[in-house]
């Protein structure tokens, strides 16, 4: 792991972790976590609340430390290549912080004199394309107590663009955005992407993630349960059936006895859906048939990202422990 | 892919420590606590010019602030040492560090990135510059309510010789000179209980607290000789420049001592803050 950067498929790694382990007292919040985001992809890390994807994107970044396990980042190993590889790395964490008696604009010129790398000569100009970026030129004079949540939020995004970085980790970057906001950050994150740079984004919208992400990667109870490219992991999940039918009980009842799983009457009055469970729709429909349930409607659907989402991690609001 | 090592720009240091001044000097909590340093040393003024005090009562020097205005900046440093100026600078050194944990800038700086050691280095360097603003405050404004009061006139000595006002001013300026040296280990010790914890109020009360069991400490006799080591215990020595033959190695050796908490506190604050897990 030392010899720059493990390669996977042959493709770079823009962010590389080796069975990541941290600790808080007896409670192991993120449990061998190998992450693989290619050089490129727009990488969406997903997870309930609590399952560890904050402590492991603080962990990429150097701000915690790792019990176990490796990082790279952009091929050279964090948090001790911090001063190399953070000035090509923009991060929204856990929501925007700023000075709340400063203006938008002072806090980006805060952040801008912190960073040795910047030109303090163009710190004006690309202070204000950052704001315009995120259509925040407007109130760029304006104190940041005065901000909206969803202004704040552009003003995190904002300060993850001031210079041209490689690799953007942005945590939850919808959060408190009105759905033209939400709209426009996935505006950027495409055009963020076609310039080049590799994109990790951390978000529960998963309807959001499917429409922009080329890569996901599940994590649930501090483990990373499913990694890949958004079709494989779409793939890996049981495809479901949809039937249409004025006899839902006799329905369930032949399904169930086919040998299909989690048989459910559908939300809409006479549907009746179900796990696949290898058989074909041709075979299902025969059964129907000669059990005297009318089919009015019978397909196959592909399940969607949050479905897959749910099976995975389970349904409810508990907050895993 | 690899990368390159970006280049650094001339100057970046400096950028960062005017950032960091601006940051402070420009907060109104902050200046509004120096406004309220001006406040001491005009109402000692005002007060013994209305009603002069009888000989050796009040605080130190308050007798000879009739007699010639610049003693009038002896006494408020006299008054102030003690509890207004390790408030304010308390306030700002705990508010370093947990400040910008509280409200989570800290993140933001140390992923931008700003290297640990230099942010509490840059840190400690404006919590420095604020501390020597708030004593040129209180000596200032002693000064120009001495001079409007009582004029400034050829300084006598502890000792009762008389020099001229050039001479006078000198001194003065060596006595600010040498309690801005003498209150670095507070700053230190502010510094370190910033890097403890997220939350700058506990930081703030934590640094001023301390200084006033210390100074309590101090003025139990029974504790004996051991308390010249304490932080606060030559706060006040600054009359030793006001004698004819001033001792420089007094006030080299009372100066050594804040050397010694600048070292032990600036060494824990390092060590803490540079291993310090950052979750807020």
């Amino acid at each position: 792991m030392t010899q720059g950067v493990p390669d996977i498929g042959g493709g770079a790694l823009a962010v590389a972790s080796e069975g990541l382990t941290r600790r808080f007292g007896h409670q192991v919040a993120v449990d061998q976590v190998s992450l693989r985001v290619p050089v490129g992809a727009v990488y969406g890390f997903l997870g309930p609340n609590g399952s560890g994807k904050t402590t492991t994107i603080r962990m990429l970044l150097g701000l915690i430390s790792a019990h176990e396990g490796s990082i790279h980042l952009l091929g050279s190993a964090m948090p001790r290549s911090a001063a190399l590889v953070l000035p090509s790395v923009g991060a929204l964490i856990e929501g925007p912080a700023f000075h709340p008696y400063l203006t938008g604009a002072d806090n980006l010129r805060r952040l801008d004199a912190a960073d040795r790398t910047a030109n303090p000569h163009s710190s004006s100009e690309r202070i204000a394309e950052s704001l315009s970026r995120v259509g925040l030129s407007a109130a760029a004079s304006k104190r940041y107590r005065q901000y909206s949540l969803g202004m704040k939020q552009r003003l995190g995004i904002a300060a993850a663009l001031l210079q041209p970085r490689k690799l953007l980790i942005l945590d939850e970057p919808t959060n408190g955005l009105d759905p033209q906001g939400t709209r426009e950050v996935r505006h950027l994150i495409r055009s963020l992407a076609a310039d080049g740079a590799t994109i990790l984004v951390s978000s529960h919208l998963l309807a959001e993630v499917e429409q922009v992400a080329t890569h996901v990667g599940i994590m649930s109870a501090g483990r990373l349960i499913s990694q890949g490219t958004l079709t494989e992991v779409l793939a890996g999940a049981e495809p479901r059936l949809l039937l249409f039918t004025n006899a839902t009980g006799p329905a369930q009842h032949v399904l169930s006895r086919l040998g299909l799983s989690d048989v459910l009457a559908g939300l809409g009055k006479g549907t009746v859906t179900a796990n696949m469970c290898g058989h074909g729709v041709d075979e299902i429909t025969r059964a129907l048939v000669n059990a005297d349930v009318p089919v009015l409607g019978i397909s196959q659907t592909r399940p969607a990202l949050e479905d897959l989402f749910v099976s995975l991690t389970g349904e409810g609001f508990d907050v895993a422990s | 892919m690899s990368l390159v090592e970006p280049a650094t720009q001339p100057g970046h240091l400096g950028r960062l420590i005017r950032s960091e001044l601006a940051l402070v000097f420009r907060r109104r909590r902050n200046q509004a606590l120096l406004a309220v340093l001006a406040g001491p040393p005009a109402l000692i003024g005002i007060a013994v010019k209305v009603s002069a005090p009888p000989p050796g009562a009040g605080p130190d020097f308050l007798g000879q602030v009739t007699g010639n205005g610049l003693f009038l900046v002896y006494t408020a440093l006299s008054v102030c040492l003690p509890l207004f100026l390790p408030l304010a600078i308390g306030v700002v050194a705990g508010d370093s560090i947990a400040g910008e944990a509280n409200i989570g800038t800290l993140r933001y700086l140390l992923t931008v990135p700003v290297g640990r050691g230099r942010l509490l280095a840059v840190k400690a360097l404006a919590v420095l510059a604020y501390s020597a603003a708030a004593l040129a405050m209180v000596a200032v404004s002693g000064l120009i309510t001495g001079a409007i009061l009582f004029g400034i006139h050829p300084l006598t000595l502890l000792s009762g010789d008389t020099v001229s006002v050039g001479s006078g001013v000198l001194r003065t300026l060596g006595v600010i000179a040498y309690v801005t040296f003498a209150l670095t280990g507070l700053v230190a010790l502010g510094l370190f209980i910033s890097t403890l914890t997220e939350g700058p109020i506990a930081a703030m009360a934590a640094t001023v607290a301390v200084t006033i069991i210390v100074e309590v400490l101090d003025a139990v006799p029974q504790l004996g000789a051991s308390r010249q080591w304490l932080f606060t215990h030559n706060w006040l020595g600054f009359g030793e420049l006001l004698r004819l033959q001033i001792n420089f190695g007094t006030l080299l050796t009372w100066s050594a001592l804040q050397l010694g908490y600048i070292a032990i506190f600036g060494s824990l604050a390092w060590a803490r803050f540079t291993t310090k897990d950052i979750t807020s």
